[in-house]
């Protein structure tokens, strides 16, 4: 893995130079193309294991890149501090910058700045508003979310046989929605799991647990419950656990680490899914680095992300790294300190 | 003649409640088995204790829009306590619970005796103020079942002759406030200095006293929900139980507690609780809609105030009864 990423890193570095003789460099490429290209990463605040992570992903994929991370941002997450942090990164005339916003209209004015000054911007994670970067690297799409949750279900369903159930959160939330519907389309892949409903949980512990008990009531040979929230997950897992039912009904889904790594241990979430961060930063640098050495997303073509695969860019300048990273046993320990 | 009527309409909401428990076992025998009647109770006993304190202030003229807010903070109080102490057991978790949830109720009480606020200001500003006090002390993160020692967790779920102790302490609460509010000085003066605040005056009752105490009693009984509710969910955050308060108020509404104060008792409360615990533990089951669910607990308070306006009518009554 590590290798074939050097690989990339090594082509894709001969590939830039090769263009860099031809191409006259520009703006804030000004009379360094031999230079290490200067990456500016931007958290929403600094002190998080999230970020700390994306940090560590940047170094990675810095190393292959032969750039340098000046990682930065705000001690509180607001959206002055990021704006004061980047007007000291356009001061240090950056090649590029990738930042996860704590509000996508405020920054877009010093954003707009420092590409008129030619530094490439990109957002990752929390988006910052079309008019603000050239494109945004989101974690994951509605469609990754779905398909994964739905082979998550059907990996714990004993032989991919057995009823599944949804606890959501508010009957109205946008992306829970969009998230089940993805998961429903992608369901007839595994024929033998059988959809028996969803419940609401609102987001709210004590809700969510009683529909969590209220659905083994009500089909007692579930064999997989998925929520896709994390106050739902955590509430459906202690409702399994206190029913007596773990390792019966798996709980699986959306949730973080940290959040999930008792009931990871305990076997009643035996692996879940979320976006992981290191491959976030350093697919963030892999996208920032090719801007910043004139790559051109905006007509649709694929970018490599090196070891994480490769991503399109839709009219909006919107792409999704890759499918959610599956925790279980083996690895989340090691990320339940990050994140 | 009030406690004629109240009998009649605790009375009347008791054969409600089991009419509703008739008509749910009979779409879904299950559910009147001992097994989940017990954990029914156990569901509805953090709204129980909550309700009961909600009651005093209720009857009082106040209102105490913080209760949620105070069980959460005190909550994340021992939970973080437990996180980083876990050898400590669970006697000093009681105890803090116990004082902070004391002390958020008492400067509540304060501010509504001595500056004499308007009750429903002084709360939705404390409600604000604790929630946000859980964001300091908790930097926004969340505490975990894996960060919780087993004595923290298992406590309220030890059983006891088939229930849980979260159950019992339920129960042992409903009894202590039966007696209490019926044969002592300080739950006869409660009523009184909400009944009627001038002539309870006369009589040497200071009402706002009785509502500051009121407050600190509501306050104390949230604190010590604010472990329940964490050991129980094992997830402690900011926005544990955010909106819970409504439903505690709606419990004594629906329990026959005039908002206007005066008029309430124990038993019409924890059957307003119970009405409350079977329609959210029956309706996931039968499988309505969530839309629904929303609508007929809407519907069942707005009954439940139209029924207790229509009691308001015979204030004299009240007077009367006090006077006997």
């Amino acid at each position: 893995m590590r290798r074939r990423a050097m690989l990339v890193g090594a082509v894709s570095l001969a590939a830039v130079m090769i263009a860099g003789c031809g191409d006259r460099p520009q703006g804030a490429g000004d009379g360094k193309a031999g230079e290490k290209l200067r990456i500016g990463i931007v958290a929403k605040n600094l002190g998080s294991g999230f970020f700390d992570a994306v940090h560590k992903g940047a170094d990675e994929a810095a190393a292959t890149l032969g750039a340098e991370i000046i990682f930065t941002g705000p001690t509180t997450p607001t959206a002055e501090g990021q704006i004061e942090t980047l007007n000291a990164l356009i001061a240090q005339r950056v090649d590029a910058i990738a930042i996860s916003a704590n509000d996508p209209d405020a920054v877009v004015p010093t954003l707009q700045r420092a590409m008129q000054r030619g530094i490439k911007v990109i957002s990752y994670d929390s988006a910052v508003a079309k008019a603000g970067r050239a494109v945004h690297l989101a974690p994951s799409s509605d469609e990754l979310i779905g398909q994964t949750v739905a082979q998550l279900a059907a990996e714990l369903a004993p032989e991919g046989k057995g009823k599944i159930a949804v606890v959501s959160a508010t009957p109205t939330s946008t992306n829970q929605n969009s998230w089940l519907a993805q998961m429903k389309q992608a369901l007839p892949q595994y024929p033998g799991l059988e959809f028996a409903g969803v419940v609401y949980g609102d987001d709210v512990a004590d809700k969510s647990y009683r529909e969590t008990v209220a659905l083994v009531k009500q089909h007692p040979d579930l064999a997989v419950i998925v929520s896709l929230s994390s106050v739902g997950i955590v509430a459906a897992a202690k409702a399994i656990e206190d029913q007596g039912l773990t390792g019966k009904v798996k709980v699986t889904g959306l949730g973080l680490p940290s959040e999930l790594v008792g009931y990871v241990r305990k076997g009643v979430v035996p692996k879940f899914a979320i976006w992981n961060p290191i491959d976030l930063g350093y697919a963030a640098t892999q996208v920032a680095a090719q801007l910043a050495r004139d790559a051109n997303p905006e007509d649709g073509t694929e970018i490599s992300l090196g070891r994480v695969g490769a991503v399109t860019f839709d009219a909006d300048g919107v792409g999704a790294m890759a499918k959610p990273f599956i925790y279980d046993q083996s690895n989340v320990e090691q990320f339940a300190a990050i994140f | 003649m009030i406690q004629n009527s109240a009998a009649r309409r605790d009375l009347a909401l008791g054969v409600i409640v089991v009419l509703l428990l008739a008509s749910v076992t009979a779409a879904f025998p299950q559910f009147a088995q001992p097994g989940n009647l017990a954990e029914i109770l156990d569901d509805s006993a953090i709204l129980i204790l909550l309700a009961l304190g909600q009651m005093l202030v209720i009857l009082t003229r106040g209102i105490d829009l913080s209760i949620a807010a105070n069980l959460a903070l005190s909550g994340m109080l021992v939970a973080l306590l437990n996180k980083n102490y876990p050898g400590l057991g669970v006697a000093p978790v009681l105890l803090i619970a116990l004082v902070s949830g004391t002390l958020l109720g008492a400067i509540n009480g304060l501010l509504v005796w001595r500056l004499k606020l308007p009750p429903i200001v002084v709360t939705l500003g404390t409600m604000s103020v604790y929630r946000g006090v859980i964001y300091l002390l908790s930097g926004g993160t969340w505490v975990n079942d894996n960060h919780m020692s087993p004595q923290f967790l298992g406590f309220i779920r030890y059983e006891l002759l088939g229930l849980t102790l979260l159950s019992w302490l339920a129960i042992f609460a409903v009894a202590a406030f039966a007696v209490v509010m019926r044969y002592t000085v300080l739950g006869r003066n409660l009523y009184t200095a909400g009944g009627n605040p001038a002539a309870a005056t006369y009589t040497g009752i200071d009402p706002g006293r009785m509502q500051c105490i009121a407050y600190t009693i509501c306050g104390a009984i949230a604190g010590l929900c604010g472990y329940l509710w964490v050991a129980r969910f094992a997830v402690a955050y900011t926005d544990i139980a955010l909106g819970f308060e409504l439903q505690v108020i709606a419990a004594c509404l629906i329990g026959g507690v005039a908002i206007a104060g005066g008029i309430g008792t124990v038993a019409g409360v924890v059957l307003g609780c119970l009405f409350i615990g079977v329609i959210r533990n029956a309706l996931p089951l039968i499988g309505i809609s969530p839309f629904w669910q929303m609508g007929i607990n809407g519907l069942v308070i707005v009954v439940a105030a139209v029924l207790s306006a229509r009691r308001r009518e015979d204030k004299r009554a009240i007077l009367e009864a006090q006077a006997a």
